[in-house]
């Protein structure tokens, strides 16, 4: 190698490492999302651990290339899919008789009930949370440069 | 559905608004789509407090359990004579802004940002619903990060006329994080003190320990602070002149007649009903702090209002006085005088969204805000202008007007406690009323049109607003005159009601 070939990627370690860590860290979301119900976690912290694998992605490949795997339309369905999944659980709870998100009349048992309820839930606070990172990653991320003067 | 509403329509009131924010943030840009679905999504959340209103009379106080969790453990949804008719109150502002909101949002917010617009409107209007229906301490503070985050959003939508928008947006996100803040470590507090969240457990634990030790004073102190932040009590109002002076016209009449009156209703919750007069460092609060605090903003923040150049200014700074009005009727510390308060708040959400439905519909004809620019509006815009004129009347406290039974009520109530300077107080800053209102009414009506809406024959052009903004409108001038000539027997008896809720023992 000649001194004047150019260095085609400085990143190359970082990418490689990259490539391996993003999927580990998806997986982990979903490890602490399902693990919610019994011990710590839940869909709060997976949502934020999976927002970190794709904001992860949009540092090492930058924000074109996340957006183009994350895109921010979906990102506005999933917003409000996340809430209408929590709140839908109530309702469905509406309709089977109970009170609002009383999980309990959810299945033939009230106990199996509540295991459907607690994961319906805990999906629908996933997905907002995730979607809301991002959103607020992309907004930051993506800011555009300052107001001119003219736009006052 | 009758029934199940009469069960359920304390959880369905907060829901439904809840989740049609989502659905309307989602629903694509077509013309009037989101307004449409919103309204109607409003008129049934009205329809719903309604009847959850008659259920409360018959039954005296209704407890709906959360997710089938019975208190003290689980949320409960708590409604009584004190927050029954505001429930229905801001249902029903809501629907009245929204009515008015089609003409008005279609010229100061762009299609695209329509839905998430109307999202933020029904989010506010569950988030207020929410902070008034729950028996929840800490569900409190959770509805009134709801209600004001989507509140902080609606006032920054009036960017798009103002750019000033922003700037005030942002210092009432501050202001109002700070207040949120003082309110919940307030209720931290409480529950180190009492080990509960549950408002009505609370009292119970709190009347045995005969007001709790030291922290619980701490709670109460920072529970008032966060509060009055939220209310625009005097010294903490900064936010509100801006807030209420740059947002879009429907936002301003929303907020200005329900967020501050959610948040009083609070204060009277936790004063009255969970902390108790009888615990003297209550008493002191109420007696000296909150009521000194409400004469010098009646006076000050009225005198303020005078000097305004910008009419949504003025009504902005009347606004805090008049929240002094019925901080002071807390603090006279009887049943007459919270029922005067009582009153005065219901009025007050009338007449003052009234008043900024009126002044946005000047807007969206003539682009102004400034009082020197009203010239001439009595022969442009003739309804608009009359149902102003009553309004403001109203706000003054003329006789047969809404002001005047509650401000005669409050006057009473004082008389009672022979606090006559504060009756002095009260007719001192109606007259200072008079003259910034009447200042506003002077141009109106004796300032000749501008040039440009005279005909070349000499008539005056006509330029009334349209009829989704005069239909919201005139029923509020109407509901102003209902109230002042007939429907006092009806308010009086619900203020009262309300007020033995508050002060079970009659009052100090």
């Amino acid at each position: 190698m000649t001194p004047d070939t150019p260095i085609r990627d400085p990143h190359v370690i970082l990418r490689v490492i990259a490539k391996f860590l993003i999927p580990l860290i998806a997986l982990f979301a979903f490890y602490v999302q399902f693990h919610g119900d019994y011990g710590p976690g839940g869909g709060f912290q997976a949502g934020v651990i999976l927002a970190v694998s794709v904001i992860l992605y949009a540092l090492i490949f930058g924000l074109d290339e996340a957006k183009r795997a994350f895109p921010p339309a979906l990102i506005r369905v999933g917003m409000s899919l996340g809430v209408l999944l929590y709140g839908g659980t109530g309702v469905v709870a509406w309709m089977m008789g109970g009170e609002f998100l009383n999980y309990s009349v959810l299945a033939h048992d009230a106990i199996h009930g509540q295991h459907w309820g607690i994961l319906v839930i805990e999906l629908g606070v996933l997905t907002t949370v995730t979607s809301v990172m991002l959103a607020i990653f992309y907004a930051f991320g993506s800011r555009q440069p300052e107001i001119s003067d003219e736009d006052w | 559905m009758m029934s199940w509403l009469s069960t359920h329509g304390a959880a369905f009131a907060i829901v439904l608004p809840l989740l049609m924010a989502a659905v309307v943030a989602l629903l694509p840009s077509v013309r009037r789509l989101a307004w449409a679905v919103a309204t109607l999504v409003a008129i049934a959340v009205c329809a719903t407090a309604f009847i959850v209103l008659q259920t409360q009379i018959d039954a005296g106080v209704i407890v709906y359990e959360m997710g089938g969790w019975a208190p003290p453990h689980g949320i409960s949804l708590r409604l009584d004579a004190v927050n029954a008719p505001i429930l229905l109150l801001i249902a029903a502002m809501g629907v009245l802004s929204l009515v008015y909101a089609e003409p008005a949002t279609h010229a100061e917010v762009e299609l695209k940002k329509r839905g998430p617009f109307y999202a933020a409107m029904l989010l506010c209007i569950a988030g207020l619903m929410g902070m008034v229906v729950t028996g929840d301490a800490f569900n409190v503070f959770v509805f009134l990060e709801v209600s004001s985050i989507s509140g902080y959003t609606l006032v920054a939508m009036g960017a798009n006329r103002d750019r000033r928008a922003l700037t005030a947006a942002f210092n009432y996100l501050i202001l109002g994080s700070i207040g949120a803040t003082f309110f919940v470590i307030g209720v931290g507090f409480l529950y180190a003190e009492t080990g509960t969240l549950n408002m009505e457990d609370m009292r119970a634990i709190l009347a045995n320990l005969d007001g709790g030790s030291r922290v619980a004073q701490v709670a109460f102190g920072f529970i008032v602070v966060g509060l009055g932040l939220k209310l625009a009590m005097f010294p903490l109002h900064t936010w509100l002149p801006g807030a209420y002076a740059y947002s879009p016209t429907m936002v301003t009449a929303f907020l200005a007649s329900t967020a501050t009156k959610a948040a009083l209703y609070l204060l009277y919750r936790f004063c009255f009903t969970v902390f108790d007069p009888s615990f003297e460092y209550v008493a002191v609060v109420l007696t000296y702090v909150v009521t000194g605090l409400a004469v010098t903003g009646m006076i000050f923040a009225s005198l303020q209002a005078f000097f305004q150049t910008d009419a949504r200014r003025t009504l902005a700074f009347s606004s805090v006085a008049q929240v002094g009005y019925m901080l002071l009727g807390i603090g006279i510390l009887s049943v007459a005088g919270l029922a005067g308060s009582y009153l005065h708040l219901i009025n007050h959400a009338v007449v003052k969204g009234g008043l900024f439905l009126a002044l946005g519909a000047m807007w969206y004809q003539f682009g102004i805000t400034r009082i020197s620019d009203m010239a001439g509006l009595s022969k442009t815009m003739p309804i608009t202008t009359a149902a102003f004129t009553v309004l403001a009347f109203s706000l003054i406290g003329v006789p047969f007007t809404a002001g005047f039974v509650s401000k005669v009520a409050l006057a009473e109530a004082a008389a009672e406690k022979g606090w006559w300077w504060a009756v002095a107080v009260i007719m001192v800053t109606s007259i200072i009323a008079l003259f910034y209102m009447g200042r506003m009414m002077m141009v109106a009506y004796f300032s000749p049109p501008p040039a440009e809406c005279l005909r070349e024959d000499g008539k005056v052009l006509r330029r009334e607003a349209p009829i989704l903004m005069l239909i919201p409108l005139v029923g509020l001038a109407m509901m102003s005159i209902l109230i002042g000539l007939r429907g006092n027997v009806i308010l009086t008896d619900i203020s009262e009601n309300a007020a033995r809720v508050l002060i079970p023992g009659g009052g100090l």
